[in-house]
């Protein structure tokens, strides 16, 4: 198979898919010379010129600049500098529209020339061979070189790759219709233009140089071959017209026949393509130290009086360019800048100039109708045949329409170059590009969007994270608190603790049982002098055991003895409390019943005796008259009752020993009642 | 006889069937709601908070469960439309009480008033906030999701949501915006 090289010798080139015919009209302004324009009245320098990002200031309002003067600088490699294109006072730095379709507003640093054009220092290089590859890669940075194809992709980036360079493809092709300015740069500056591929060359160490123009700048082609001659592994590659061969992909797949992969850069395939504009700048800036302040814009179409390839400074209004080219506003329906493919429509005419304006295109009515004559797309396919990126045009422009954005992703959209040939020949007059253009941005948008939401989604899930382990860790701080504390009380103070407890409970138990001693049984409490609980238990039971006997017992004498009983007592009182009492309550004890007294000195065994030694006669007789009464009280009430009554009141007799009398006497008067109760019941 | 023998091979059939689908359910279960998930992939990611629910994914899964598609107010008709297509759906208007003006927002601290107090820190839900407590906070403008949530909890009502100005990155064409000039 013969070689990249071996096909170019014999001039037989690739192909690439569709492409199309314009008419060129590049008579206009191919036959003039390059002019040099007197200075604009005021210069609008945007900070941000070329892909990437905006450098940082370093100059203000009322500095006084010199030419060629930086006026920003920056450490972010995607950030080249922009220098002032002429001597004079930074009047202000506000913004204003710029060479965007959508005219938005970006900062721009307004320089008014003092018409003395005064260059800073310039160091002039004789010999560039000394230089190492970084020096001539930081001059081209220096310089603000950033690619003057169209992109604007800074320069010094594209060719720092370390990868080896098979092909440096030097694109001179300027395929879109009405733009000369390559052909005239070529035809007048030819020499430059060489040292500056000298240079890349020495940057890139490139296998071959090829450099790709179309066979429709004659003029052109032989300024560069006779410029190239002395070049070394150099190939004037004079190609077929047609439009888009000036698309890198497309010169790329034309030269050397290889097509590059969707998301890989042609750096990968071990080509770099530079355009023949931005050779004469790095040739400009290594040389002679003239960094990037101006260039040759191509002012046409036939609202023009004078249309010319002009030198424009950087910064130029275009309505300057417009005025010296004999601007004729009424016939004129727009303002295009760049080519009429590719170019988009200017709202106004206070646009400036910047690295990447090629054209401004000034045509008529009949020349580029404006307006939207769209109709109906009758799917005749002719879009397909055209694309140079073998898309389907027609299928994205549905999906457009539809804003059915993953689908024009399916459709690849993003290979789409945007060259206009679909729109071109479309007989439904469809401005499928713009279509495509609002699409792409809607996709960008979107991604970013949805960039932006995963980032949201991420920080808001670690924050949720974060939050939910710092109340687990406060909630085991608290836990361990907890337990620390519970820890110290049971190790240090704990026995203290403990006992206290133990204490406190302990006297309550002895409470309680006070209480139930002293309920139960008066006897238990005077026999029991001891606190020993054991004992009291003991004598408790005792008690409980004499209590359930004088019950039996007094049920016994209640149920044979207790009227007999309750007769006597009614009766003799009045006997006893005049006679020997003893004797009566003897008798009374003898005669009447034997089972009562015997049942009294069952239940209090010890008690009786001691309370009869210290009460009186009198005293006890009452007593056992009281007695007697609840005895006989007892025939109508429960069985449990007499036993209680009768202990209730020895108790009180025990425990209060000085109102023993009275409350005696009350015990009578209350058993008194209620025997009358009872009775009258 | 046929009869029969149908019978028996379609039950056969069957209980094969069926035993071969609760293998394969027992097999190959999702763990977690995959509706819920894909929801929440078509939501905003504010975390906002607006819908009444506290962030995307609770939201993502009150919708998977049956809750109204129309209460994310910063995704708007669009995200209405996207949960629309996937729930099978109608489209449903926004939920009248949220503000239709769902335009990209960014929170800006009025710094010179800004007294440190760190409330809208604790608010923020994706800690696009920086500062310490007594000191001047500011806003990390490229995280903020614009939602507001910072607002009403600045005791000094130092916090202004300011609409994000177009840029060239942000810009979108406009065919008709593009119209014919006459330049005099």
């Amino acid at each position: 198979m013969e070689s990249v090289v071996e096909r170019i010798t014999r001039k037989h080139f690739w192909k690439f898919h569709g492409g199309i015919h314009p008419p060129e009209q590049k008579f206009i302004t191919n036959h003039k010379p390059i002019r040099h324009l007197p200075l604009p009245a005021q210069l609008i320098i945007p900070l941000q010129q070329h892909i990437g990002a905006a450098a940082e200031l370093i100059v203000k309002a009322g500095d006084y600049v010199l030419k060629g003067q930086s006026l920003t600088a920056s450490q972010h490699p995607m950030a080249v500098p922009i220098h002032a294109p002429t001597s004079g006072t930074i009047k202000a730095i506000k913004l204003a529209p710029i060479a965007h379709p959508s005219a938005t507003q970006e900062p721009c640093i307004w320089l008014t020339p003092d018409g003395l054009d005064k260059w800073r220092e310039r160091i002039i290089r004789e010999d560039i061979l000394q230089l190492t590859r970084e020096q001539l890669l930081d001059i081209i940075a220096e310089a603000g070189i950033a690619g003057m194809g169209g992109a604007g992709f800074p320069t010094y980036i594209k060719i720092s790759h370390q990868t080896p360079i098979e092909f440096l493809i030097i694109n001179a092709a300027e395929c879109e219709p009405y733009i000369t300015a390559d052909d005239l740069l070529m035809r007048e500056h030819s020499s430059m233009i060489v040292e500056g591929i000298k240079i890349l060359q020495q940057i890139v160490q490139a296998k071959y140089i090829l450099i790709g123009i179309e066979d429709n700048k004659p003029e052109a082609i032989q300024a560069l071959t006779q410029a190239t001659a002395q070049l070394a592994d150099c190939y004037l590659c004079v190609l077929p017209t047609k439009y888009p061969t000036g698309g890198e992909k497309q010169l790329i797949q034309i030269l050397t026949g290889k097509e590059i992969a969707k998301g890989t850069l042609p750096v990968h395939a071990g080509i770099i393509m530079q355009n023949i504009a931005t050779c004469f700048a790095i040739a400009n800036a290594v040389l002679d130290d003239v960094p990037l302040i101006q260039r040759i814009v191509t002012v046409t179409g036939q609202a023009l009086d004078k249309p010319q390839n002009v030198w424009a400074l950087l910064g130029t209004p275009i309505q300057h360019l417009l005025d010296q080219c004999g601007y004729q506003a009424e016939n004129n329906n727009q303002l295009i800048m760049g080519g009429p493919m590719m170019g988009f429509s200017l709202p106004t005419t206070q646009i400036p100039v910047v690295k990447t304006t090629n054209c401004i295109i000034a045509p008529t009515e009949q020349e580029i109708p404006s307006g939207n004559h769209e109709v109906e797309c009758i799917r005749c396919g002719q879009c397909a045949e055209v694309c140079p990126s073998l898309l389907l045009p027609q299928e994205l422009q549905w999906s457009a329409k539809a804003n059915d954005l993953p689908q024009l992703e399916k459709l690849n959209l993003f290979d789409c170059i945007e060259c206009g040939a679909c729109a071109y020949v479309c007989p439904s007059q469809i401005p499928l590009v713009h279509y495509y253009r609002v699409a792409k941005v809607d996709i960008k948008q979107q991604k970013l969007q949805e960039l932006k939401a995963e980032k949201a989604k991420t920080r808001f899930e670690a924050r949720k994270l974060r939050l939910e382990q710092d109340k687990r860790q406060r909630e085991l701080k608290h836990q361990q608190a907890a337990e620390a504390r519970r820890a110290k009380m049971n190790s240090t103070d704990g026995d203290n603790a403990k006992s206290a407890v133990a204490a406190a409970l302990a006297r309550v138990k002895a409470k309680k049982q006070a209480t139930t001693d002293t309920s139960t049984t008066n006897d238990a409490i005077a026999v029991d002098t001891e606190n020993s609980i054991a004992e009291q238990q003991q004598s408790q039971v005792a008690a409980a055991v004499a209590r359930a006997k004088a019950k039996r017992l007094a049920k016994q004498s209640q149920t044979e003895q207790a009227p007999e009983i309750l007769e006597k007592i009614e009766n003799e009182p009045k006997n006893t409390k005049s006679n020997n009492p003893s004797q009566d309550s003897k008798l009374q004890t003898d005669s009447n019943s034997e089972t009562t007294a015997e049942a009294h000195h069952t239940v209090q065994p010890n008690t009786v005796d001691a309370v009869a030694a210290t009460l009186s006669r009198e005293e006890k007789i009452k007593l056992v008259i009281g007695k007697a009464k609840q005895k006989a009280e007892t025939t109508q009430s429960p069985l449990t009752e007499p036993a209680d009554a009768v202990t209730t009141s020895i108790a009180s007799n025990k425990q209060h020993a000085d109102d023993r009398a009275q409350r005696i006497a009350a015990a009578i008067a209350k058993a008194k009642a209620k025997k009358q109760q009872t009775e009258k019941q | 006889m046929s009869i029969v023998l149908a019978i028996a091979v379609l039950g056969l059939m069957s209980l094969v069937f069926g035993a071969l689908l609760g293998y394969a359910s027992v097999k190959f279960k999702v763990e977690g709601d995959p509706l819920a998930i894909q929801i929440d992939e078509l939501l905003p990611q504010t975390q906002c908070g607006q819908c009444g629910y506290p962030g995307c994914k609770p939201y993502a899964e009150a919708v998977a469960n049956g809750e109204a598609i129309n209460k994310c107010a910063p995704g708007g008709e669009a995200t209405i439309k996207k949960i629309a297509d996937l729930m099978g759906v109608d489209v449903q208007p926004l939920d009248e009480s949220h503000e239709t003006n769902n335009l990209p927002k960014v929170a800006f601290i009025i710094e010179q008033d800004c007294i440190g107090c760190t409330k809208c820190i604790q608010a923020c839900p994706v800690d696009a906030i920086m500062g310490a407590a007594k000191q001047m906070h500011t806003i990390i403008s490229d995280e903020c999701t614009g939602c507001d949530l910072c607002v009403a909890p600045c005791p000094v009502d130092c916090i202004k949501m300011i609409p994000i100005e177009p840029s060239i990155q942000h810009w979108r064409w406009d065919l008709e915006q593009i119209s014919i000039v006459n330049v005099d």
